[in-house]
Parts: structure tokens; C-alpha cells; sequence
């Protein structure tokens, strides 16, 4: 009894300190954008704000490129999610409703493209964009993303609809629908909660990612793209600020989608 | 309303044939059961008078329209799932009127029908709720509402009570059998519950292996089962086989197994010298038999192995010759194991089985 206590405690201990090893840089991050330029240089640091101000996350947006790159990068997001969605749900829903031949192995090699690294990836692709003229362009990083993201969606929508009941598109056909209204009658409405964590998913990946948007473009950089070769020469605050707006949309789209990666995993969450 | 008519269907699943050469006709307003074991072949049936699976072989009618090459939605036809696949992203109003909004009906013609459906099923305050928060039971109700409110020229409904606990079972399966009285539909149920398939059928098709066996009354069924899988299959508990030789004696029939000699009616006996082997299963089921506690003219000697009191009466297995049968008895009847009794089989009720065939016969 005392033992199995014991041992609860020291995993509830083991959870508390993962917990604070991410929350606390999320705070400290969190803290210092909103605290005005001499605050941030000042040592030793505060733990608790004494002061609350918009000055340097201001002074961030107002920073040339800023706002063009975030706007670059809400563009890409957006772009990548309609496309990986518009591939990915329909081969997820073939791979869930259709058996046929070499499923298991399709199945595989869809995993299999994230096996290689997205640096061996972005030269050739960087070359062969700049033969096709899309090279420097949005919709060239939005391709490679949707390349990272389509296994994960393919995947995941497919796992959504093997848990809309076949019966239920049947009985939409016995009851006067064809395929097509069956599938947007009563599959789709039912997959779409998964659907939409499948695309917030490719949404945040895409957000996030800084390598492949580095290599591919020059002036039409996302905004991580932009921080990652600007952060290294900017003071402080501006380094703060970029990293708060960075890490914003990612929390609060985990936050929406938390539920369904659970449920994907098999974990109810209460 | 209207006739089901399915000629020489076959349906196969690789090598497997799930339906093979299937043959049925089901009458205007009629309820026919398709009953059998799992895996015979009865729902694959169903889902291909439904459209659900394409027949390789074989054309369906519905009424005197071929409905083979069409789509399940213009067949005319509603279906209730064993699942009950009703939908859960819809109100059991909208559920229930799915099938009358496919068809464009008018909005009152709609309100009308779901209301009266919902009401013959007796869920009007339920209306408004989603079908998770309702029970099994009132989710079966919805499906079959469902089915009934685009009143369909024929009704298939695929194990719809199996999903329920027993005591729901019984009650639904009553209510269901006012139900489709009352709607006059021609309906095809399947079941592998042949407690289901006596109670509700006006005829019962019974299928095995992808064919249909028999195809006749409840009674018929019970009292003259084709062959020898029929009785075996259907009854609680099955009919009783006993193997027998046909002998000539003095000109007489006398059919000898291993726990004594039985002498056939006359009619019987006729048939019986007509067949071309002597081998024969005698098919008797345990309430054709008399038990007896002293010997008399004509009984067989048998030792009691076990006695079941069910209550409205006794269920007792015993040894005949080489060959365990099982006997009803009335409830007071005194009985213990290894105690001896006489049984004298009701000679009339005898099922005669041509042991190389399997096949029944009946003398008249």
C-alpha cells in the first residue's frame, strides 16, 4: 500500500519535472516579451513581471520583413494544409474503406518518405524549383511541407474514417443517397472533428518548420525562416518577441487538437 | 408492397461461395426468415437483394422490376442493420426522416410520416435527442422507424435483435411481430436464432453452405425437416437420430437399432421397402416419446445419465443401446440416474432419414 503510494508518487514527480523542464522556458520566454527593453537587460532576473508592457514585442513587429514574413507564413500554413488534405483524405479514405492488393506495403512506403532528411530533400528540390521557376516562391516551400505532411495525414484520416462505421454510409445508400452523398452526408460530417486536428496538425508543422523555407526561398521568407538567420544578429528583445510570436499559434493549435491526438493513440482523455 | 423473387444468385468472396445457386420467392406481404448458421451465407444474401454487394450470377425482382443492375437507393426498399447504423451526428427526428428528405417529400409530409412512425414505435418524446443518449434498445427503435417511415415496397432487417440483453430481446421481438402485422411490408429477416425465426416467420428459408435447404412454414420446419441438418439445427433440444437397419420380418418392416427393434406404421413401411440401402436414421424429437416407468408392449429399455428440471417440465438424457436420447417429461415426473425406464416413440412423428443422403422422408 505505502509502496504503490510511493511509486505513484515519484511518476506524478517525474511528470511534474518534464512538465516545468517546458513550461518554464515557455514563461520565461513568455515574461520577458512583455517586459519593456531595460527590464530585459537587467541581471539578476525577476521571476515575476513587475511590469507589463508592449514595448518590445511592438518594436518586434514593427521590425522590417516582420510582417511581410508572417504574412508569408500564414500563407504557406494555410496553402500546405488545403493541399495535403485535398491529396491525404481521400487516400486516407481509400486505404480505410478498400482492401487491395500491396495495402500493407503502401501502407509502409507512405511512412517511408519521412526516412529521408529533409536536408537531402531541399538541395535537389531547390534546384529542380529553380529550373521550374518556382524557386524564391510560397507555393514551393507550401510542396515541400505538404511532402512532410501528407504521411501524417494519410495516416491519421485514414485511422478517422475506419472509425465512421461502414454500415453508416450503407445505410445512407438504402436510404436513397449515392456513394458521393452517402460519403458527404454522413462520413464526412462524422470525420471532420478528426479532419480538422489532422489539419491544424499539418498547419503547425508547416508553421514551424525553418530548414526547407530557408533553403527555398531568399526574400519570401516565413517568419521562422527569417528568425532563424536574423536572431543571431538581433539584441535581445527582438529575440524574445520572435520567439513568443513563434511559439503562440503552436500552443494554442496543440491545445485544440490535444483531444484528437489522444483519441489517436487510443487515450480518452477525461 | 411487393414480391421478392431471386433466381440462381450467386455471390462468392474468392473461393468462398457465400451464395451458390440460390433460389427464393418471397409473396407480397409475406415475412420470410433466412435462417442458419453463421457464415452460411444469410446476411450476403440479404445484402445483395439490398444492393449492398453485387451478385456475380442470378437476377433479383422487386415486384415485377428487375433491380439487379440497380444501385440500393432505387430498389425501393429499407433496411435495418444489425449495427442499427443509425446516425449519430443526426436527431432521431432527422433520422428517422433521412430517407423522406432524400426523396424530397414536402416539408409536412415529413413532419407527418416521422411522426407516425416514431409513434408505432413509441419514441414521440425522444425526437429531439441524438442517439447517444439513448439505449440499445431505443436505438433499435430508431433504425426500424427509419425503415418504416419511407414505407418501402420490401423490408430486410439483418439480425436486428441480436445486440439486445435477452429480456429486451423477447419483449422487441413481440413488439416487432405486432409491427410488421400492421404494416402489411413484405419483409426478409435474418436471424441464427431459430427461437426468432418459429416465432416471427410466416415461412422460414433455412440456409447452410450458401444454399437454401427448406423453405416452408415454422411447423413445417420443426415437424418435417428436409434432411437431416434441419432437425439437428433447429429445435431446443435437437432432434434425437438413432441408427437403424431395415429388416424384413414375416413380410413386416422392422427398423432394428441398437436399443431395440422399431416397427414403422404401415404407410411408413411401404416407403421404407422402397428405399435402396437398409441403413436408416430414425428422427425423433423428445417430446414424441413417452416415458415410462414400467416395461410394456413396444418400448425400448434406455438408463437415465441426467435429469434437467426446467420448470415446465423435465429434460432427461439417457443411454439407448449405444446411443444417448433426450426425453421431455412432465415436471412431476420422478426420475433419477441410472434408475431404468421404458420409451416408447411415438411411431407416427418418426422422421425417417436415408443415412447415405442425409435426406428426410415422409411417408405422406
Amino acid at each position: 500500500m505505502t509502496r504503490r503510494r510511493i511509486g505513484r508518487g515519484l511518476v506524478y514527480l517525474l511528470a511534474i519535472m518534464i512538465a516545468l523542464w517546458i513550461l518554464i522556458p515557455i514563461y520565461l520566454i513568455t515574461i520577458t516579451a512583455f517586459s519593456p527593453k531595460d527590464v530585459i537587460y537587467s541581471w539578476p532576473k525577476s521571476l515575476f513581471p513587475r511590469v507589463i508592457s508592449l514595448e518590445t514585442l511592438l518594436f518586434f513587429i514593427k521590425a522590417q520583413y516582420v510582417l511581410d514574413s508572417l504574412k508569408n507564413s500564414v500563407i504557406v500554413a494555410l496553402l500546405s494544409l488545403a493541399i495535403s488534405l485535398v491529396i491525404g483524405a481521400p487516400a486516407g479514405y481509400g486505404l480505410a474503406r478498400h482492401t487491395f492488393p500491396g495495402k500493407d506495403v503502401f501502407r509502409l512506403m507512405i511512412l517511408s518518405t519521412r526516412a529521408f532528411p529533409i536536408v537531402i530533400l531541399s538541395i535537389p528540390l531547390a534546384v529542380t524549383f529553380m529550373q521550374w521557376g518556382l524557386y524564391d516562391s510560397l507555393i514551393s516551400v507550401a510542396f515541400l511541407h505538404v511532402a512532410m505532411a501528407l504521411p501524417t495525414t494519410i495516416l491519421v484520416t485514414s485511422s478517422v474514417f475506419m472509425g465512421v462505421s461502414k454500415e453508416l454510409e450503407e445505410a445512407a445508400q438504402v436510404f436513397g443517397c449515392n456513394r458521393m452523398q452517402a460519403f458527404m452526408r454522413v462520413a464526412l460530417p462524422l470525420a471532420l472533428p478528426g479532419l480538422a486536428a489532422s489539419a491544424i496538425f499539418t498547419f503547425v508543422l508547416s508553421w514551424n518548420e525553418v530548414f526547407a523555407a530557408t533553403i527555398l526561398t531568399l526574400y519570401n521568407r516565413t517568419l521562422p525562416a527569417r528568425l532563424f538567420i536574423q536572431l543571431q544578429a538581433s539584441p535581445l528583445p527582438f529575440r524574445f518577441a520572435g520567439g513568443f510570436f513563434i511559439l503562440i499559434p503552436a500552443i494554442t493549435f496543440m491545445f485544440f487538437i490535444r483531444r484528437y491526438l489522444f483519441s489517436l493513440w487510443g487515450i480518452t482523455l477525461r | 408492397m411487393a414480391e421478392i423473387r431471386v433466381e440462381n444468385v450467386r455471390k462468392t468472396f474468392g473461393k468462398v461461395k457465400a451464395v451458390w445457386d440460390v433460389n427464393l420467392n418471397v409473396r407480397d406481404r409475406e415475412f420470410t426468415v433466412l435462417l442458419g448458421p453463421s457464415g452460411c451465407g444469410k446476411t450476403t444474401l440479404l445484402r445483395c437483394i439490398a444492393g449492398l454487394e453485387q451478385v456475380d450470377q442470378g437476377r433479383i425482382f422487386i415486384g415485377d422490376r428487375d433491380v439487379t443492375d440497380l444501385p440500393p437507393r432505387r430498389r425501393q426498399l429499407a433496411m435495418v442493420f444489425q449495427s442499427y447504423a443509425v446516425f449519430p451526428h443526426l436527431t432521431v427526428f432527422e433520422n428517422i426522416a433521412f430517407g423522406l428528405r432524400m426523396q424530397h417529400k414536402p416539408k409536412d409530409e415529413i413532419e407527418k410520416q416521422v411522426q407516425s412512425a416514431a409513434k408505432l414505435l413509441h419514441i414521440e418524446e425522444l425526437l429531439d435527442r441524438y442517439p447517444a443518449q439513448l439505449s440499445g434498445g431505443q436505438r433499435q427503435r430508431v433504425a426500424v422507424a427509419r425503415a418504416i417511415a419511407v414505407q418501402p415496397q420490401v423490408l430486410l432487417l439483418d439480425e436486428p435483435l441480436s445486440n439486445l440483453d435477452a429480456l429486451l430481446r423477447l419483449e422487441m421481438r413481440a413488439e416487432l411481430k405486432r409491427l410488421l402485422e400492421e404494416i402489411e411490408t413484405t419483409t426478409l429477416y435474418v436471424t441464427h436464432d431459430q427461437v426468432e425465426a418459429m416465432s416471427l416467420g410466416d415461412r422460414i428459408a433455412v440456409m447452410r453452405d450458401g444454399q437454401i435447404l427448406q423453405y416452408d412454414t415454422p411447423l413445417n420446419v420443426y415437424n418435417r425437416p428436409a434432411n437431416l441438418f434441419i432437425g439437428g439445427f433447429i429445435g431446443t433440444p435437437p432432434m434425437n437420430f438413432l441408427e437403424g437397419e431395415i429388416r424384413t420380418e414375416d413380410d413386416r418392416v422392422v427398423v432394428h437399432t441398437g436399443g431395440g427393434d422399431i416397427y414403422p406404421p404401415p404407410k411408413a413401411q411401404a416407403m421404407l421397402r422402397q428405399l435402396k440401402e437398409p441403413e436408416v436414421l430414425v428422427g425423433i424429437r423428445a417430446e414424441n416419446i413417452e416415458t415410462l416407468h414400467t416395461p410394456a408392449e413396444g418400448t425400448l429399455q434406455a438408463e437415465v445419465l441426467v435429469v434437467e428440471p426446467l420448470g415446465s417440465h423435465n429434460l432427461i438424457t439417457m443411454q439407448l443401446g449405444p446411443e444417448q436420447i433426450k426425453v421431455n417429461t412432465d415436471a412431476d415426473f420422478k426420475a433419477q440416474p441410472g434408475q431404468t425406464l421404458w420409451l416408447r416413440l411415438n411411431a407416427d412423428k418418426i422422421c425417417w432419414i436415408e443415412k447415405s443422403s442425409g435426406r428426410a422422408m415422409y411417408p405422406d
